[in-house]
């Protein structure tokens, strides 16, 4: 205990500590402490709406204008890939997938278009490939203006780096209602929301790469006596190409991910709609097998535009015979299978006769599954409610009872909690280091609490406290400033809703995928085996995680659950092997020497020494995880993602872009507060992290 | 300088030039003029104020067709004032002459026309365009200049010939090894036909084998091309073979200039005595540098040619006590060289401690 005192951080912990206690006692007598008084809610969103009014009222025209625009090209695209034989586009693909990346990626393309024939979902298909080709070229090149200009002036940079962070964290749905009143019902919604969403990654990588063009290569060139623009066009861009490439590819990703989510406002007969309409009608056989077209276009765009980005790193000699004839290939098949076509109707409209749809005995085995196993999964969903759902959201003292755990929570067991809690964390504090035994302590206070009951001014002493400490002075204003927001804008207890999910998905993510992720970084072969997994999640557009989870448990919180640490998982596994596999040889080899044990070298060695690279994961973890939530709102939450949800169909743009920023609030200060740490732990060790 | 021969033209001059990095870096300068009364005086004062001193107070001439290599600690702003010479990086105060104007007042318009036509620099580290191959990196800067395919080619091909890189036009730089990498980058640099030539630390990547042959092709290139060169190296054995005149730098300050020999006989102190330390002084010294003026009459002695190295005449210094007579080559008499003479201008360069010689006051 003595050590304890000496330590200067440990006022303040106390204080807060107290403060807390003080709080909660105090909230039976201040309503206010529980729930900010609805009469001092600043209306935010109503200002909003009757701003949106004037917008409209005065500028409708000139954005019904450029709608009109839009709505040319996708309309020409997609009668372009409609009307032309499947077997011709299939040609296509193919053969780009083998420029792109070889025989082997155009065997899966092949594979992929025969899939959405075959199974009748060709037309959707071409429909959502429409907007991805249009809405592509124009977000790689809006995002290529903005990296420059950032790239070119301090200022600019200053305004876009923010605004790139704001249309990647603000959730989709809370944005698609307001181009929706502006621009109108119709294709162009969709287009928009995916040119607003994919063009921040192709900026980011074009303010990266650009940066990392080595400065001899920039003062050879100034010596060789270019000008300003041949400095940039001859000299930096080439040198940055594989950059330029890698943002291209998420780019594309993030576009079509977009495209799909969009076609939740309907009448864009593409394959996302599909997905969506079935899930609603219950038709999970359905939905899976349109979900599968899904995933199949996601891996091959992400392969095919990835392999463009690898190829261009080792620039070999480029000889022109090849792409002369690729283009006689490429032209002369189209002709051939243009010809055949006319001749074989079913290599121009697959015959719906021929349709092949395993969704009725996909449903049946499903059907069977659930009558068969009803006990087993009602037990996993009640046991995950009653023990860990419940009390983080409404704490131990709301959900022990005789219908949930059994027994009455009486005041003896109370004391007794309290007792053990403060003792292991006592232990805790002085075994390892005094933050993690307040950590857990305050933990301990939440889960018996309850994350919705806390008061409000509690959490936003901890919280603001926390950002402090990680990230300084800055951070610690800009957390306060955007719980304050969600304060005095009414949507705190949803904000806590959301934050109770998130947390909980994160800390299940977290555990799990480092475990996963120490036992890939120890054996190859599980390595081996989680690495294709990993990808094929990691493209996935999140609707169609959400299915199986949907078609065995149901609409719910607890489904909800499952598909945000299905897709959170991803990075906590990745970094922790990546952190683990990179450490510097040298440490590891003077610890063997020095004696260690296998289990002592990852606990006292390994894992504090990959920790930032882990705290990076988790960063990730926690965004995934908060992407994921937003998508979730579709299978019954009741946080912030379900206000921008219900904002969405409601028509009320105000409410469901207040509820969006606040989303993005939670996620930026978590963004920021994670990073800060791992980059400060990273300091302290002396390491460096690509 | 003053041993430099008259009648050369000075082609490139630093004069006065300060460097310094930081906010308010201009404000310690009138109008960016550098020549201050106490330099030891004003770097401190600039370096109080948290700024850094990259260049202080640098002045010296580089004379048309000579070889002028900067020596000095990582660090102490070598590359820096070869970047300001060709204004990469712009000088904080100070001024530098190019064929008698003032480089620093050009607009960019003229300085790219200069870089294009007057000045080839290599790199440290190469600084090849990764995306494009030997030929068309070598033709590069005659590509900006707007030059036909065919014309840069000939004239690319013709300074490939030059460092020796035949074949491997078709090569891109990762897949050459580190020497090859360098001759592309001064392949480049000469592909333009400069008359300034500006070289940081071209061979300090190569092993002690390939140096030398680089080394001798340099001096093989210089002899046909004659250019002016400013040359850095942390090597004194290379700065020896190369040098006409050199400079050595400490903290961004130039402590002293001369031929080579100069810096051996004369170090001015203890920092450029280091440098000089393991240089095999036989190989470097001549009969000149070691003789006495005299006024008495050489009558009797032989006579030696003024460029005669020291290693070959000690056998005859050794038995000949009076000396030899050291003759310039238009026949008139420089001095006469001793064996104390010799021992004499050992004794300067060396800097092992003096022994201490007991019985004597
Ligand atoms: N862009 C810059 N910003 C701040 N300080 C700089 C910058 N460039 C150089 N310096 C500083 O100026 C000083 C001189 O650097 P310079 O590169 O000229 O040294 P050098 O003599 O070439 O060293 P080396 O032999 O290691 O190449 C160094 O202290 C360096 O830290
Ligand atoms: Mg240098």
């Amino acid at each position: 205990m003595s050590k304890l005192k000496l330590d200067p951080g440990f006022l303040p912990w106390l204080g807060i500590i107290l403060i807390t206690l003080a709080l909660i006692v105090l909230q039976d007598h201040l309503k206010w402490l529980t729930n900010y008084p609805k009469d001092l809610v600043i209306p935010f969103d109503r200002w909003l709406n009757s701003g949106m009014g004037f917008l409209i009222t005065y500028f409708g025209w000139f954005f019904r204008g450029v709608s009109w625009l839009l709505e040319w090209p996708i309309d020409g695209v997609r009668i372009v890939l409609q009307s032309l034989p499947w077997a011709v586009i299939s040609f296509l693909i193919c053969m780009f997938a083998f420029i792109a990346a070889g025989w082997r990626l155009s065997l899966f393309a092949l594979i992929s278009c025969l899939y959405m024939v075959i199974i009748g979902y060709w037309s959707e298909s071409m429909n959502t490939l429409s907007l991805v080709a249009i809405s592509v070229p124009l977000a790689v090149l809006i995002g290529f203006g903005f990296g420059v200009w950032a790239f070119q002036s301090q200022a600019a940079k200053r305004i876009i780096m923010p605004m790139l962070d704001i249309l990647q964290t603000v959730p989709a749905f809370a944005y698609l209602l307001l181009i929706l009143m502006l621009f109108g019902f119709g294709t162009v919604v969709g287009l928009i929301a995916s040119i607003l969403y994919s063009f921040p990654p192709m900026a980011r990588n074009v303010i990266v790469g650009l940066g990392r063009v080595p400065g001899e290569v920039i003062e050879s060139g100034l010596m060789s006596g270019a000008t300003h623009r041949q400095l940039f066009w001859q000299v930096r861009i080439p040198s940055t190409k594989r950059q330029l490439l890698l943002g291209v590819n998420q780019t594309t990703m993030a576009s079509l991910s977009m495209v799909i989510i969009a076609s939740i406002i309907g009448g864009t007969a593409d394959i996302g709609w599909e997905v969506l309409s079935q899930i609603r009608k219950a038709q999970f056989g359905e939905s899976l097998l349109a979900g599968l077209v899904i995933a199949l276009m996601a891996i091959l765009i992400d392969r095919a535009t990835y392999g463009f980005a690898k190829n261009s790193s080792d620039y070999q000699p480029r000889y022109s015979a090849p792409m002369l004839r690729y283009g006689l290939i490429v032209i002369g098949g189209t002709m051939i299978f243009f010809f055949l076509s006319r001749f074989i109707p079913a290599l121009d409209v697959w015959p719906r006769e021929l349709e092949l749809s395993p969704a009725r005995s996909m449903n049946e085995g499903l059907e069977y599954i659930i009558i068969n196993y009803r006990a087993a999964i009602e037990t996993i969903k009640t046991m995950a409610f009653f023990f860990v759902m419940l009390p983080a959201k409404i704490g131990l003292q709301g959900s022990v009872s005789p219908f949930t755990w059994g027994f009455e929570l009486q005041t003896w067991h109370s004391v007794c909690y309290a007792i053990a809690m403060t003792g292991l964390s006592i232990w805790c504090g002085v075994r390892f280091n005094m933050q993690l035994g307040f950590m857990l302590l305050l933990f301990a206070i939440f889960f018996f609490i309850g994350l919705t009951k806390m008061p409000w001014p509690a959490i936003l002493i901890i919280y603001t406290y926390l950002a402090w400490k990680l990230g300084g002075l800055t951070l610690g204003v800009g957390t306060f400033l955007g719980l304050g927001f969600l304060v005095v804008s009414g949507i705190w207890p949803e904000a806590m809703l959301s934050l109770y999910l998130c947390s909980i998905a994160v800390i299940l993510s977290f555990a799990l995928g480092s475990g996963l992720g120490i036992w890939a970084a120890h054996n190859s072969t599980v390595s081996a085996i989680l690495r294709p997994i990993n990808d094929t999640l990691q493209t996935m557009p999140l609707f169609v995680i959400l299915i199986p989870f949907v078609m065995i448990f149901k609409i719910g919180e607890f489904t909800a659950l499952l598909a945000i640490i299905a897709y959170a998982i991803v990075p906590s596994i990745r970094y922790t092997e990546h952190g683990l596999r990179n450490l510097p040889e040298g440490v590891i080899e003077a610890a063997k020497m020095m004696g260690c044990s296998k289990q002592q070298l990852l606990w006292t060695v390994k894992i504090p020494l990959a920790l930032p690279v882990m705290m990076l994961g988790l960063n990730q973890t926690i965004m995934y995880g908060i992407a994921m939530l937003v998508i979730a709102a579709l299978v019954g939450t009741n946080g912030l993602e379900q206000i921008v949800y219900i904002g969405l169909s409601d028509g009320n743009f105000g409410l469901g872009l207040i509820a969006g920023i606040g989303l993005a609030i939670i996620a930026m200060t978590a963004d920021r507060m994670t990073q800060a740490w791992s980059y400060k732990r990273q300091k302290d060790l002396d390491l460096q992290i690509e | 300088m003053e041993n430099h021969d008259a009648g050369q033209a000075v082609k490139l001059s630093c004069r006065n030039v300060w460097k310094i990095y930081g906010d308010t870096s201009d404000s310690f300068f009138m109008d960016g003029n550098g020549n201050v009364d106490d330099t030891q005086a004003h770097v401190k004062k600039i370096l109080k104020s948290e700024h850094i001193v990259a260049n202080a107070d640098v002045s010296f001439d580089v004379y048309a067709g000579e070889i002028f290599v900067i020596m000095g600690l990582s660090g102490s702003g070598k590359s820096t004032i070869v970047r300001c010479l060709s204004r990469l990086v712009e000088p904080t105060a100070g001024d530098i002459i190019l064929d008698g104007e003032n480089l620093l007042e050009k607009s960019a318009e003229e300085l790219i026309e200069i870089r294009r036509h007057k000045m080839g620099m290599v790199f440290q580290s190469f600084g090849l365009m990764p995306h494009l191959n030997v030929i068309d990196n070598i033709a590069f800067p005659l590509k900006l200049q707007g030059i036909e395919k065919a014309d840069r080619y000939a004239q690319a091909e013709r300074v490939i010939e030059l460092v020796g890189l035949q074949g491997r036009e078709n090569n891109f730089p990762n897949e050459l090894s580190g020497g090859q990498q360098q001759r592309v980058g001064i392949a480049r640099s000469l592909a333009v036909e400069p008359d300034i030539w500006l070289l940081d630390e071209p061979f300090s990547a190569l092993d002690p084998l390939i140096r030398k042959r680089m080394q001798d092709e340099f001096l093989r290139i210089q002899s046909k091309l004659q250019k002016s060169i400013v040359f850095i190296t942390h090597d004194f054995q290379e700065a020896l073979r190369l040098a006409d005149r050199m400079a050595i730098m400490r903290d961004g300050m130039i402590v002293q200039i001369g031929r080579p020999v100069d810096l051996i006989l004369n170090p001015v102190d203890d920092y450029v005595r280091e440098f000089t330390t393991d240089v095999p002084w036989e190989s470097v010294l001549c009969a000149s540098d070691v003789c006495h003026k005299t006024s008495t009459s050489v009558r009797g002695l032989g006579r030696v040619p003024a460029a005669t190295q020291i290693d070959s005449l000690l056998g005859y210094l050794a038995k000949n006590d009076k000396g030899v007579a050291v003759e310039a080559e238009d026949g008139s008499i420089i001095g006469i060289a001793t064996a104390s003479g010799v021992l004499e201008a050992l004794a300067n360069s060396s800097n092992v401690p003096p022994a201490q010689v007991k019985g004597t006051k």
